[in-house]
């Protein structure tokens, strides 16, 4: 069946040529046919991912991965990355999410961007999107990674900034590229470390190679794991390079579902799993990410519960629940991240493109207080976006989430990696998304209604959004944990390709315990939020004093949008301000103005007066004559 | 015959000669100007005659008849131009005539 | 080479000679585009050090000096640049109405034939001889067709750069003494003068005086202030001559000259150049950054790039060495394209600063997208050119100066915000005025077209330019390799032995007119480039 996989190569090519068409006809088509293009080449890559994805599995090639080379992209001192392609499960599991569900935004999008202009723009980007983001998944090398890296970059700075007439969403979409790009620059440093060490950049290469070449716990194998984090720091919006995805959220609905939530943002959750080896040898860097996962999930998880705007809200918990994928890479519980990664991108997905679908109904309104009443307005909607809520909330037993984020949490405790420190921030903070998520559910969909509702959303929004609920609720049903039966075959799958977690000894009776707890504080979460949202009142009597700078404080991300203005953006602009003119100029300028100045002066001695030039002549000889005379 | 000591001479020559420079320095009139120049060149010349008589050397009175000659040519010359001029800007100040400026 | 042809056509005609210029520059670049063609699977198979072709003539012989042309790789590469970067500034000026047409097209012509000549002569006196000839024409078109100041602009680049060539004159008169004392043979010529030996302390000061002309003309901090008014009032013809041409001249200049001449002494200065490259691509993006004026802004960015390109000279590692090759090519199409698309917004709305420009997307959407792929490609987008000439760079650099490559990395978040602020200041935002502004006509989105085809080819296939500047770059790479085994004063002993066995004894090097037949295909263009130059 080496055939059907080498049809590879067309996952990236398809939303490439629908990219091309549209930025170069896009203008003179009609609307009919910048969507079908726009998400007919999407869907057909997806159909290819299936194939391919049936292909590999009845028929695993040798060696449980496949890779196709397209050409040599360059050679330069022995040192040739290739543009080729790399499938193994790892990169099949991205591939299938990547096309699957970028699809299905896709076809949301052909009606939800219908209004305005830009329909052919719009497209373009999503389809250079799919494209680079397969790139980045199927890259062998990280070269080729790193260009699928910057072109989602690229996209998502285009697509945040798509209504571009706003000066806030440019801001907003510089800020994500710049932010971004910070930890690529790292990533890319930690490239040139990679280079020096192994001169090469393919990714089999490396992992094969790298524990012959770095010491466990060296130096170099620290810093090469911790420049390649940055980059998934900055990618994933991790503490602290979280502060860009809040504000990402000024693009259009569906472009935060399919970019900041589903796909892009866990591309640094793929880098990590995919270059495991070396965290594996830098266990200093691998605590970190655990870390850094558990106090992001935190950090994120407290500002949610402040926010109004209801895409802000998923954008948090966005970053929140990347931070549960991180917690789990840095326990060494890779396909647990890879999972959550799976179960999220469905139902995160899903919270966003309902989210816009009220959005796009009632106007433009983002306020989560001024909505309310929709249950019954908008059933579909109301139904799908509460499967996601409780995927998110993680609901016991009958959502998908509950299977992916439950695994994280006993793993962050069990894992010969994890503490009681990792798994009580990944309880609370299970225990927070489920008070913010269900916030957002009373707010929107009970209670009185607001707002008038203007749009009534058609068959090409509905049906997205129903696929992708039943998905939020079935799919954790590929990975049951032990106690359930042990039903596991998507970490058998992926065990080919990634190293299974390594348990603590810990006694089996601890996990049902545990995740006894979680079921109950899951629930209580949702009374909780009941309680705050029946009584209003409850709430402003917290919102006094101290606990109202405290919730401005949360409300404003944890300041830390204040304090890198003040430290970094503030003292850059001063700096360029107060230089403007460029101080070399100054030399420069300075000794052609003395050359005038001395010009002006030796001017002024000719003013024709013949006694003046007589003194000159009698004083220089009498200098003259004493200088030969006395010295 | 009274001998003068060749210090004296000279120092008789440097006098005469600053006498002359601060009269072209300090005077106005270029018909002064003028005739400072001639007390200098004169000056000169008496330099010239002294270290003659010391060293015994002829040479020294040959360089006088020069100067003497080039003082009655400057002198000649020098009349004519500021007769020129007193009949052209009706004044012979210095300070007024600073046509050499530009 | 084509000096001599360009020089004779362009004497009068003003009607006429702008077909006559283009004619002739599109003549010689198809010429030597489709030789390049041909022959590639020749010259990426050399062996280190050939020359595709050599051609010599007596011209002063009691001098020494002597009209050596010859070209490898490099050459090539840089030469077919050139050519295109002349169909473009021939182009951009197409429909503008200009006093003095033919005058100006005499100008351009000239300014390329200056350039060509840097590429490819081979004998020092010529060389200088170009250098100087590119800068009259530059310093005609600054001061005659430029932009408000221009005369401050035109007599200051003047200044700098006679300064910088004046000192390089002194070291080659110098070199040229050293070596005619030493065998008696009195030379400009490239190839014996490499053999010259040079006391250490000596050959650093003759180094000196090579690297302050390429500086100046590169620029590097802190030799940039004639930059930002050159660009900035030239007319957009001359400015991406100059950005794009004139600044790779000296980048040339070193890989050709400072470190075949001068190995040990390059080596020495090496950390301080490269940190001087750092400061270049740092202290430029900070500028770049404050500027309110798109060329101006431009301007420094080139200035921060230039910074990249000297910093991979200086790191003597081979992956640097093609990526300074690669950046000299990407971002002579970058910068030239940049400046095109400058030129086009002043054209339309007769002003450059950017307060008084935003929200243009809609208006002129074409022109968005285009600006978009070269500001991209400015920033270092992966799959365009830049993108793999940096990577190189730094990634070279890094083998050797890992914390100034980590410094000069930071130029690449720089780099980032500035490019930014070219694309959302103009394009993006509200309408800040009620400018009308009209989106690129045919002629430009051909002139566009074609550069971003070659900035995608060169950021996806890459491998065709390394092929072919592969045989001079590695004989770079020897030297090094030499030096850096004993980094010590055998090392002039090692630079004479390296001379003359790499560069020596050239097979094709001949002595009257004759040419060493390499490739059939080429010498027939020499007996006629021959005959012109007569």
């Amino acid at each position: 069946m080496d055939n059907i996989l080498n049809l590879l190569w067309l996952l990236p090519a398809l939303p490439l040529f629908g990219f091309l068409v549209l930025a170069i006809f896009g203008s003179k088509f009609s609307k009919r046919a910048i969507a079908f293009i726009g998400v007919g080449t999407v869907g057909i890559s997806a159909l290819i991912a299936i194939i391919i994805g049936i292909s590999y599995l009845t028929h695993t090639p040798p060696g449980n991965s496949y890779s196709q080379t397209l050409w040599t992209w360059f050679n330069v001192a022995g040192f040739s990355p290739s543009i080729s392609f790399y499938l193994d499960p790892l990169s099949l599991i991205f591939c299938f999410v990547v096309t699957f569900v970028g699809f299905l935004i896709h076809w949301y999008s052909a009606e939800s961007m219908e209004e305005g202009e830009g329909y052919a723009r719009y497209f373009a980007y999503m389809n250079l999107f799919i494209c680079a983001m397969l790139v980045l998944v199927l890259a062998d090398n990280l070269l080729l990674l790193y260009m699928g890296w910057e072109g989602v970059g690229l996209c998502s700075f285009l697509l945040i900034g798509f209504w571009y007439k706003d000066d806030e969403n440019s801001a907003a979409a510089r800020k994500a590229f710049i932010v971004t790009r910070i930890g690529d620059t790292m990533m890319l440093i930690g490239l040139f470390l990679l280079v020096k060490s192994f001169g090469t950049l393919n990714v089999a290469a490396i992992l094969s190679g790298a524990p012959a070449v770095w010491t466990q716990g060296s130096s170099l194998a620290f810093w090469g794991a911790f420049l390649l984090l940055g980059g998934a720091l900055g990618k994933s919006a991790q503490f602290p390079l979280q502060v860009w995805l809040p504000d990402a959220m000024a693009g259009p609905s569906p472009v935060s579902a399919l970019i900041h939530a589903a796909t892009m943002v866990t591309a640094g959750v793929y880098l990590i799993a995919r270059m495991h080896v070396l965290y594996d040898l830098a266990p200093a860097v691998q605590m970190l990410i655990a870390i850094i996962g558990a106090v992001t999930l935190i950090i994120a998880g407290f500002s949610a519960l402040m926010q109004n705007d209801i895409k802000r809200i998923l954008a948090y918990s966005t970053i929140s629940q990347i931070g549960y994928m991180f917690l789990a890479l840095g326990v060494g519980a890779y396909s647990s991240g890879v999972f959550h990664f799976f179960i999220h991108a469905f139902f995160k997905s899903l919270l966003f493109l309902s989210a816009g679908a009220v959005i796009l109904a009632l106007g433009d309104e983002h306020d989560i207080r001024k909505m309310g009443g929709l249950r019954k307005k908008m059933p579909v909607v109301f139904w799908t976006f509460l499967f996601g809520a409780g995927a998110l909330a993680a609901l016991p037993f009958v959502t998908a989430g509950f299977y992916s984020k439950d695994e994280i949490i006993w793993y962050a405790f069990a894992s010969d990696k994890g503490s009681i420190w990792l798994w009580l921030a990944a309880f609370g903070g299970a225990f927070i998304t489920s008070i913010y998520t269900f916030r957002m559910v009373f707010h929107t969909f009970f209670g009185e209604q607001k707002t008038e509702i203007s749009y009534v959303p058609g068959n090409r929004i509905k049906i997205p959004l129903i696929i992708l609920g039943i998905l939020s609720l079935i799919a954790g049903f590929v990975e049951l944990p032990e106690w359930m039966g042990y039903f596991a075959p998507f970490s058998k799958f992926l065990n080919t390709a990634l190293p299974a977690v390594s348990l603590a000894n810990v006694a089996g009776s601890t996990e049902t315990i545990l995740l006894l707890i979680n079921m109950i504080f899951a629930l209580l979460g949702v009374w909780i939020a009941w309680q705050f949202y029946k009584k209003p009142q409850l709430l402003s009597s917290l919102q006094t004093g101290a606990g109202k700078r405290l919730s401005n404080f949360l409300f404003e991300g944890w300041k830390f949008d204040w304090v890198y203005d003040h430290v970094f953006v503030r003292p850059a602009v001063w700096l360029s301000r107060i230089d403007k003119t460029d101080f070399i100029e100054k030399i420069y300028g300075g000794v052609g103005g003395l050359n005038l100045w001395l010009n002006k002066m030796f001017d002024r001695t000719e003013n024709g007066n013949i006694r003046w030039y007589t003194l000159g002549v009698a004083v220089g000889a009498v200098i003259t004559l004493t200088i030969i005379l006395f010295l | 015959m009274v001998t003068v000591s060749m210090n004296t001479g000279l120092l008789l020559a440097s006098i005469l000669f600053l006498i002359g420079l601060v009269g072209v320095l300090t005077r106005r009139n270029i018909l002064f100007i003028l005739m400072s120049i001639e007390i200098m060149l004169n000056a000169t010349g008496l330099a010239f005659i002294v270290a003659g008589a010391h060293w015994l050397q002829a040479d020294g009175q040959v360089m006088f008849l020069f100067i003497l000659a080039m003082a009655a040519a400057e002198v000649a010359l020098g009349l004519a131009l500021i007769l020129q001029m007193h009949r052209q800007h009706k004044t012979l100040d210095s300070n007024v005539l600073n046509l050499l400026k530009d | 080479m084509i000096g001599g042809i360009l020089s004779l056509i362009l004497r009068r005609n003003p009607v006429a000679c702008k077909w006559i210029a283009l004619l002739a520059v599109l003549a010689d670049f198809i010429m030597m585009a489709v030789y390049w063609i041909i022959n590639y699977d020749n010259i990426s198979v050399l062996k280190e050090g050939a020359w595709i072709a050599d051609i010599k003539k007596e011209w002063i012989p009691q001098w020494g000096a002597s009209f050596h042309f010859a070209m490898d790789g490099l050459s090539l590469i840089m030469v077919v640049l050139t050519l295109f970067l002349g169909v473009v500034a021939v182009l951009v000026t197409w429909k503008k109405t200009i006093e003095r047409v033919g005058f100006f097209y005499l100008n351009i012509l000239w300014l390329l034939a200056g350039v060509l000549g840097v590429f490819l002569s081979l004998d020092l006196f010529l060389f200088y001889f170009f250098w100087e000839l590119m800068l009259i024409p530059m310093f005609f078109i600054i001061s005659i067709w430029g932009h408000e100041k221009r005369n401050p602009a035109a007599v200051k680049f003047f200044l700098f750069t006679q300064g910088g060539g004046v000192l390089m004159l002194i070291a080659i008169l110098a070199l040229y003494f050293i070596h005619g004392r030493a065998t008696g043979d009195y030379t400009f010529d490239y190839f014996e003068l490499l053999g010259t030996q040079v006391s250490p302390k000596v050959a650093l000061w003759l180094m000196l005086g090579f690297l302050a002309a390429f500086v100046v003309k590169l620029p590097v901090f802190p030799f940039h202030s004639w930059l930002p008014d050159a660009y900035t009032e030239s007319p957009t013809s001359g400015t991406i001559i100059l950005a794009g041409l004139l600044s790779k001249t000296a980048a040339y200049g070193m890989l050709r000259f400072i470190l075949p001449l001068f190995p040990a002494a390059a080596q020495e200065i090496a950390p301080y150049a490269v940190i001087v490259g750092v400061v270049s691509i740092l202290y430029g993006a900070k500028l770049a950054f404050a500027q309110t004026n798109l060329k101006r802004l431009v301007a420094f960015t080139s200035m921060s790039h230039m910074g990249f390109i000297i910093v991979g000279i200086f790191s003597f590692t081979t992956l640097a060495y093609q990526g300074v090759v690669l950046e000299m090519v990407a971002h002579g199409i970058t910068i030239g394209a940049l400046f095109v698309i400058a030129g086009a917004i002043n054209d339309r709305i007769h002003t450059l600063d950017m307060d008084k420009m935003g929200g243009f997307w809609s208006q002129i959407p074409v022109m968005g997208g285009i600006t978009t792929v070269f500001v991209l490609a400015s920033l270092g987008l992966p799959s365009l050119g830049n993108f793999v000439a940096e990577f190189l760079i730094l990634s070279g650099t890094f083998q050797t100066y890992t914390a100034l490559a980590v410094l000069a990395s930071l130029g690449l978040i720089a780099s980032m915000i500035y490019s930014l602020v070219i694309l959302q200041r103009i394009f993006h935002g509200r309408e800040r005025s009620q400018l009308k502004i009209t989106d690129f006509s045919l002629r430009e989105k051909m002139i566009m077209g074609s550069l971003i085809i070659v900035i995608f080819w060169i950021g996806l296939f890459p491998q065709t330019i390394f092929n072919t500047v592969k045989p001079p770059v590695g004989i770079l790479k020897t030297h090094t390799v030499f030096l850096q085994k004993d980094n010590n004063d055998s090392a002039i002993e090692l630079n004479k032995d390296i001379a003359t066995g790499w560069w020596g004894h050239q097979p094709m090097l001949q002595s009257g007119n004759k040419t060493m037949k390499v490739f059939p295909a080429f010498t027939f263009d020499y007996t006629q480039i021959n005959k012109k130059a007569k």
